[in-house]
């Protein structure tokens, strides 16, 4: 696809209640690539909590509402792989059979996870105006196997002159999120993200980015509480930070 | 309602026990490395599962067709066929065939549908004797336990806890904690019972319907000799293993030990196609199949389900499985553990009882990822949530439909729902967040044991966005 005229931009609600800035660096990467980005501003959520807890009703509702927030036939971006892949692949079987279905479809195709969106699409060129830092990076399971993204987080941080990229074992594994999980299993998540934050910390890492802010609340709330541990930041803060000149 | 605490009883029960933990992960980084390495090429990987899944797939669509040709091809070779709808059926038919023998012992190869029916257990009480002789099923039969892993069921194990075992039980053997030692013991043991056993029981990887070939592949000599060293060899399996035709074999065979246990080749495959010839020297005088249905068709009558049937067992989505590395096959109670048992379980034995394993599952996608026939089996544990609270789902004949809804996390979703589908209510709820954030409980439940809490930040992206002039439409 080639650059669009105009994009849609879906925030998420984690990213924008717990990470607003995550979500205005991702559009302020895009705005200065030349694309124009609407936020409408009645949207709320793509539904997937409900979704992935069986309530399909509710999600639909959900979704629903958010899908009228785009109208325009033009590419829906979201700074989030398991909220693009809940629009790109859940989307569609959630409206199967359903008046929206065709309309959910063609916005389904053209719905991409923001990382891949800049180097699939835009093919954006960074310059690294940052200090020296060594960063681990952690992709999301929805960026990697629904959304096919976990390539461009990495030549993303590839393009940035001053940063080390540091390499965990398992890096393929989930950390333990899982929305719900973590709280109906807590002890399994509570588990999984002690393996997690103990690869992630081997590795040497001042600071560990993500795709997905899900992941991050969860892998940085650990972190937080286990002390003495890297920061965590999404990656469109990561990169606006580092290649944007201060006004 | 009690299912939940046994269940949740059991994970911390395998949480508690490092040691078992940290051996586990040992092995599946181990056992992950080792398929990788079998894989060098992505690209070609992927035309290899989706050949095999092909294969699987074209032999569920005409499954009835070919369980039919099935029957007659080895009925014409000499193989008596049986039809069992349910495990009592299952073990009745075994142990009639072996009771008109007068046979009163058994060595076994490894199967997982003989554990689906306690097998083992039905014969015992009716006085015959069944000795595993695959290793790994050796060591758990010894211990009393039932599998924690379909191909590799004694994992949970490590070699100090197989010698104890072995001390414990053959007091006459020295001590040791060598692997290749104990082996050896165990290999002499098994020996002697393979002599003098009066029956072999074995499963079955695939049934060819063109040929009425059944096809078994193992790594230890034991399949071969349960299956032709005694006179009777009964094997047992699900009615959806058939195969369409003999050509459809190699490409099974190829993917199958590389996904499971990352072996290019397993050592042993074997293809039986007919008892003692009568010019043959050696051979079971007689070979029976038990083809087992148990809940296979409701779940074959499924759209939504059928997928769950091309199952190879080859135990890569287990292998690869974030939770099932964490508190092991034990935990989930169930015959068949990891996604693949999140999956049938629920849909073999019913919701009420088994749909809370579905709550074990982040919906990674590490399992659908190696499956090497492509099953979507994230997908299908979120469906089975869906259906597992509510009746209006899907075609499925699943039983227990609806029974894990509780009224408090639905009107909980509810009022989610109401709240998130209105722009002005939601609008409210975010301002509220923000403004009162110093309100945000600093304990949330079982997520602040491991971690804080998140705190909502003081403007949010709609105000932000607002704020630096980007369209609203």
């Amino acid at each position: 696809m080639s650059k669009p005229q105009d994009i849609y931009f879906f925030g998420t609600c984690l990213i924008d209640l717990l990470y607003p800035k995550a979500g205005l660096a991702g559009m302020q990467l895009i705005q200065r690539e030349g694309v124009n980005v609407i936020y409408p501003q009645n949207q709320a959520c793509c539904g997937q909590p409900a979704f992935n807890s069986g309530y399909r009703e509710q999600a639909r509702d959900v979704a629903r509402a958010l899908f009228n927030c785009f109208p325009k036939d033009i590419p829906l971006v979201v700074p989030s792989g398991s909220c693009a892949g809940m629009i790109k692949l859940h989307w569609p079987e959630l409206f199967k059979n359903k008046p929206e279905e065709t309309a959910v479809k063609r916005l389904a195709d053209q719905t991409y996870e923001l990382t891949q969106f800049l180097t699939d699409v835009l093919d954006i060129k960074l310059e690294d105006l940052g200090q020296p830092v060594k960063v681990a990076i952690h992709t999301s399971c929805a960026a990697r196997r629904e959304m096919q993204a976990a390539e461009p987080i990495e030549k993303l941080v590839d393009q940035l002159n001053h940063v080390e990229k540091l390499e965990p074992h398992n890096k393929e594994e989930c950390c333990g999120f899982g929305g719900t999980f973590a709280v109906k299993q807590a002890d399994i998540s509570g588990a999984m993200v002690e393996d997690k934050t103990r690869y992630l910390k081997d590795t040497g890492a001042e600071l560990v980015l993500s795709q997905d802010c899900g992941c991050l609340m969860n892998i940085g709330g650990a972190f937080e509480k286990q002390g003495n541990s890297p920061a965590t930041k999404h990656i469109a803060e990561f990169l606006w930070e580092r290649t944007h000149a201060a006004d | 309602m009690q299912q939940t605490e046994v269940f949740s009883q059991r994970i911390n029960k395998a949480l508690a026990n490092h040691q078992a933990r940290l051996s586990l992960r040992d092995t599946m980084d181990r056992l992950k490395l080792k398929r990788l390495q079998q894989f060098p090429d992505k690209q070609h990987l992927d035309e290899l599962r989706h050949q095999a899944k092909s294969i699987r797939q074209k032999a569920l669509n005409h499954l009835p067709d070919l369980l039919e040709q099935l029957e007659k091809k080895l009925t014409e070779n000499g193989i008596k066929v049986h039809w069992a709808e349910a495990p009592e059926q299952a073990n009745s038919i075994i142990h009639e065939i072996l009771n008109k023998a007068g046979a009163k012992s058994v060595v076994k190869g490894k199967s997982m549908v003989s554990e689906e029916i306690d097998m083992n257990a039905y014969l015992e009480q009716r006085g015959i004797e069944v000795i595993e002789s695959d290793l790994g099923e050796f060591i758990i039969q010894l211990a009393h336990e039932p599998p924690s892993h379909i191909i590799m069921p004694a994992i949970h194990k490590n070699a100090r806890d197989v010698a104890k075992l072995f001390h414990q039980h053959f007091p006459e053997l020295a001590y040791t904690e060598d692997v290749n030692e104990l082996t050896l013991s165990a290999r002499k043991i098994l020996r002697d019972r393979f002599a003098n056993a009066d029956a072999g029981i074995s499963g079955v990887n695939f049934a060819v319907a063109e040929t009425g070939t059944l096809c078994l592949v193992e790594n230890e000599g034991n399949g071969r000799l349960s299956t032709t060293t005694p006179d009777i060899h009964i094997a047992i399996t699900g009615i959806e293993k058939v195969i369409e035709k003999l050509e459809d074999l190699p490409p099974l065979l190829n993917i199958l030990p590389k996904t499971a246990t990352g072996q290019p080749v397993t050592t042993y495959v074997n293809m039986i196609s007919s008892p003692r010839k009568a010019h043959e020297k050696d051979g079971p005088r007689q070979v029976h199949l038990v083809l087992l249905d148990n809940t296979r068709s409701d779940i074959h009558s499924s759209e939504d389900f059928i997928d769950t049937l091309r199952c190879i067992r080859c135990g890569s989505c287990i292998n690869h499985c974030p939770v099932y590395v964490q508190v092991g096959g034990h935990a989930y109670g169930s015959t068949y553990p990891g996604p693949i048992g999140t999956v049938l379980e629920p849909q073999r034995i019913g919701l009420q009882q088994m749909g809370n394993l579905t709550s074990a599952c982040t919906l990674c996608g590490a399992c659908a990822e190696v499956c090497p026939v492509q099953i979507p089996l994230p997908s299908l544990i979120n469906q089975l949530r869906a259906e597992s609270i509510s009746t209006q789902f899907s075609d499925s004949r699943i039983s227990g439909k609806g029974s894990l809804r509780k009224r408090s996390e639905a009107l909980a979703w509810k009022l989610w729902s109401v709240t998130y589908a209105q722009p002005w209510l939601y609008g409210i709820f975010r301002w509220t967040a923000t403004r009162l954030r110093f309100l945000a409980p600093s304990r949330l439940g079982g997520w602040t044991k491991y971690r804080t809490s998140p705190k909502p930040a003081a403007k949010t992206l709609h105000e932000l966005a607002r704020q630096q002039g980007f369209d609203n439409e």
